[in-house]
């Protein structure tokens, strides 16, 4: 097994400064605006962008983390029982612009249930995508409005994103073969 | 005809023996025999009376989808029995002549085995009034008895023991209070309660042998107890005897053969009243046979429709399919096992029931009437329910490997199945 | 993986398979406390709930259950009556069957009746409670309840009083109970004891007080009215007076001892309202695990009729 840097911390910090720029030239006002982040990686990404924003613009946006659990398309095909940790937020997304944010868009199923997850909270005005790493390989008709990173990949690698809040030494993208 | 080269099963012994048959009787048993006409070689078989079963159900009239007298026939013959008495509870019930004369009528035209009936103790069964015994006992009935009920009344079964002792002709006593049974379908023990189903008390049937022997006893008329399950009713019955009355009685194979463990899986096949106990009672069972408290092995065949068993438990007719296993239960559990020799085999399921119902037959003489059968007691099969000839495939034996096989019965002298 | 067709009882159950049943429904438990009302995992199911019992709890239990995984469910109520008349079982079955039902959910006032239904038909059946036999579903949910306060079973002191001899939930328990390695004392009037329960591993006990003596479950047995009128006991009073669960009763028990019954209760009989009510009363909670229980037993079930295929 091997493995290949692609960001440093440094990187995941330009990184995230740069898609935050990005959110507020494409969005702008960022009056309506949620952040939600697909537990687990997601979530933290979810954070990072909020704290940017706030920092870049001086507002506190509204930031969960999303646990797709429910929607997932292979519950029934797995035949599995779903461990669930709650979508209770304390704000509402109806009519939010949300900006769905996710650590890696492989092959978009993630994706299609977080849509579906946002939808069963409320009706969102739009939801924007924004992805860390698109390593390619969709399965869905999904695009990320977002990117931080292409890094094309074949199956046998794996992208693992790593971040001080969920245990890592320092915040680093890895692939691994 | 000749029967030659047989292991003959006398009273007092086995010894090969060849018979000759003249007239639909034996005329002569000796060492060897030589003559012209037909010859049946019975080289390794053993011959036996013919077999009497002094309790079957047959149905006819009334229920002839669950057996008729020509299926019951021919699965007794099969079975080795030659005379069998068939049960009043038919519809309309044989408590009148004209029922009685119908069945034994129809016995003779079937012409396989001696089908005898035996009348009803009360009209209808009901409990009420006394059936016509003398009328019946004119007309062929061997017995009277009101089998699957107890007759209630205790006045009412003191009349009927009593007027029929004028007639010399017995009651045969379905023992079982019905209000201590109280809709109970199994043994109330152990199993019962692991099956979740309503017991029976073993009282329920002590309590009514106990007062057929107590009126017995104090009218001095005999009385004959159907189909002890019990260990304690074997008990009450060898004190009385002991105590000199006139009682006698008779047991089923799957009371000797079974115990209640075989309810668990909630087979109707061994929904059977009595109900099948336990292996206390099963070991008294054996004792009482082997002691001669029990005096014959009965079948109470009982024959049912498929439609009858393949319900819930608590909702299947009760009853066991058991002619054409009765003989290899005998030998496979009481001859095999070394507890009865074969001349009591012959015994319990032969001479006795013929001296308690004044029979001829039940045992090999010469100048008896040539009721014989003949059978290997080497030769194992396999119970398959759906092979038995009966038309009640309802035997909770199915599957089973039992030893001793029923090779040709004779009856009259005349050969009515040879397998 | 549960491997069975169906959910007959728990006396020929493995402790593994109560495991797995439990962790199952431990997980379902969750879900439905979090206001997961809507599994997909037996979408396009048909489930028909089959009782010739007059039942609510029961019944709309195993129905929310189906409800929540998804299935389409049927309610035939067949009173009891209608058992001995009618359709057979069999029949009853054979055409249920062609109604290609995947679960069918049966009660039945005798013992082993179900057996008769799972050997006739392809769906899965379980088992809701037959006559004096079983109540595998509950015996399941008592035990889920106990774990979840307890941690486990293992050498839990279990005390069962009330209505053993008719009581197929006292059988499920015990079953269950036993082979998780849990100590099970009864009491009963000696009417109500069936015979040889003892050897099925249950201690009896000569005294309420001796059966409550340090245990961590009090469970009370729902006595039936009919069973005063058959003669079994000569009165309420004279039951509750000796066979009740009361405070002073419950003093006996280990202090954080939980107390359960099957329900509903007869207020004042079993239980005293004040056990009902108590702080370590779980009758309620046993009511959710009831749920999650069956939704935990449909799920399994599924996953074998689907390995299946």
């Amino acid at each position: 097994m091997s493995e290949h840097l692609i960001m440093d911390k440094d990187a995941v910090r330009r990184t995230i400064t740069r898609l935050s720029n990005e959110i507020l030239e494409k969005v702008g006002r960022l009056d309506d605006v949620a952040v939600l982040g697909i537990k687990r990686s997601g979530e933290i990404v979810a954070q990072r962008i909020a704290k940017r924003l706030e920092e870049l613009e001086g507002v506190v946006l509204p930031c969960a983390g999303l646990d797709i659990t429910m929607q997932r398309d292979d519950l029934v095909s797995e035949f599995f029982v779903p461990e669930f940790t709650g979508n209770d937020f304390d704000f509402s997304i109806q009519g939010k612009t949300v900006i769905l944010c996710d650590d890696v868009l492989f092959t978009g199923r993630s994706v299609r249930a977080a849509i579906e997850t946002v939808f069963s909270l409320g009706r969102p005005k739009r939801i924007y995508l924004l992805e860390m790493i698109d390593r390619g390989g969709r399965q869905l008709p999904i695009r990320a409005d977002f990117v931080g990173k292409n890094v094309p990949t074949s199956k046998s690698e794996r992208i693992e994103m790593k971040f001080v809040e969920l245990g890592a030494q320092e915040d680093c993208v890895l692939i691994v073969k | 005809m000749i029967i030659k080269n047989g292991n003959v099963v006398l009273e007092n012994g086995v010894a090969k023996k060849d018979i000759l048959i003249e007239n639909g009787k034996i005329t002569k048993i000796a060492d060897e025999i030589t003559g012209v006409g037909e010859t049946l070689d019975a080289s390794g078989l053993y011959v036996f009376p013919g077999l009497i079963d002094m309790h079957v159900h047959l149905r006819e009239p009334g229920f002839e989808h669950k057996e008729d007298i020509e299926s019951g026939s021919k699965a007794a013959v099969k079975g080795g029995f030659t005379q069998i008495c068939c049960m009043p509870n038919t519809d309309p019930v044989a408590d009148n002549k004209v029922v009685v004369s119908y069945i034994r009528n129809r016995g003779k035209e079937v012409g396989l085995c001696k089908v005898h009936p035996i009348g009803a103790i009360t009209k209808g069964l009901k409990g009420e009034f006394l059936a016509d015994v003398g009328e019946m006992k004119k007309v062929g009935a061997v017995a009277i008895s009101d089998d699957g009920k107890t007759v209630k009344s205790t006045r009412l079964m003191r009349l009927a023991m009593e007027y029929a002792s004028g007639f010399n002709i017995k009651c045969l006593c379905h023992c079982e209070d019905a209000d201590l049974v109280d809709g109970g379908v199994v043994n109330e023990g152990f199993n019962s309660t692991l099956a979740g189903l309503k017991g029976i008390q073993r009282a329920a049937e002590d309590i009514v042998i106990a007062r057929d022997i107590a009126l017995a006893e104090s009218l001095d008329v005999p009385v004959h107890i159907c189909h002890v399950s019990t260990h304690s009713g074997v008990r009450l019955i060898r004190d009385a005897k002991r105590a000199g009355v006139k009682v006698t009685a008779e047991t089923c194979p799957h009371y000797f053969a079974l115990t209640d463990d075989v309810i668990r899986d909630f087979n109707t096949n061994t929904k059977v009243n009595p109900p099948i106990r336990e292996e206390v009672d099963k070991q008294a069972i054996l004792e009482g046979l082997k002691d001669g408290t029990l005096d014959c092995i009965v079948t109470d065949h009982a024959p049912h429709h498929a439609d009858d068993k393949n319900v819930e438990y608590n909702l299947a007719a009760f009853g066991i399919s058991g002619i054409e296993t009765s003989f290899s239960l005998a030998i496979t559990h009481l001859y095999k096992t070394g507890l009865l020799t074969l001349p009591e085999i012959a015994q319990r399921m032969s001479l006795n029931p013929a001296q308690i119902l004044g029979l001829e037959g039940g045992k090999i003489e010469e100048g008896g009437v040539a009721d014989l059968m003949l059978a290997s007691l080497e030769e194992e099969w396999t119970v398959k329910a759906d092979e038995l000839v009966s038309k009640g495939k309802n035997t909770p034996f199915d599957g089973c490997k039992l030893t001793g096989v029923v090779k040709a019965t004779i009856v009259d002298g005349k050969v009515v199945y040879n397998a | 993986m549960l491997k069975r067709k169906d959910m007959l009882g728990l006396i020929d159950a493995t402790a593994d398979e109560i495991y797995e049943i439990l962790e199952t429904a431990g997980n379902m438990k969750k879900l439905v406390k979090q206001g997961i009302k809507k599994l997909p995992h037996l979408e396009g199911c048909t489930a028909t709930i089959l009782f010739y019992e007059n039942s609510t709890r029961t019944r709309t239990s195993f129905e929310l259950a189906a409800k929540y995984m998804g299935a389409t469910t049927i309610n035939i109520s067949a009173g009891s009556s209608s058992v001995a008349k009618g359709e057979t079982l069999v029949d009853t079955g054979k055409t249920l069957d062609a109604q290609k039902n995947d679960f069918i959910i049966i009660r039945h006032p005798m013992g082993g009746a179900p057996y008769l239904l799972a050997k006739t038909v392809k769906a899965s059946v379980l088992n809701a409670g037959d006559g004096m036999n079983e109540h595998p579903t509950q015996g399941l949910l008592d035990m889920l309840t106990m774990k979840e306060k307890f941690g486990k079973i293992e050498g839990l002191k279990v005390a069962i009083l009330g209505d053993i001899k008719h009581s197929r939930v006292a059988k499920s328990d015990l079953f269950g109970l036993k082979k998780l390695g849990a100590d099970v004392r009864m009491y009963a009037p000696e009417t109500l004891i069936p015979k040889g329960i003892d050897k099925l591993g249950a201690k009896l006990c000569s005294s309420r007080e001796e059966a409550v003596d340090g245990a961590d479950v009090v469970m009370g047995l729902r006595i039936q009215l009919e069973r005063q009128q058959a003669g079994n006991f000569p009165s309420l009073a004279e039951y509750a007076d000796f066979y009740g669960v009361d405070d002073k009763i419950l003093s006996y028990a280990n202090p954080n001892a939980i107390i359960m019954h099957p329900g509903p209760v007869n207020r004042g009989v079993e239980l005293t309202s004040a056990m009902i009510d108590h702080d370590n009363s779980r009758i309620e909670d046993q009511v959710l695990s009831g749920v999650a229980v069956r939704m935990a037993l449909l799920f399994l079930l599924q996953q074998y009729r689907k390995s299946l295929k």
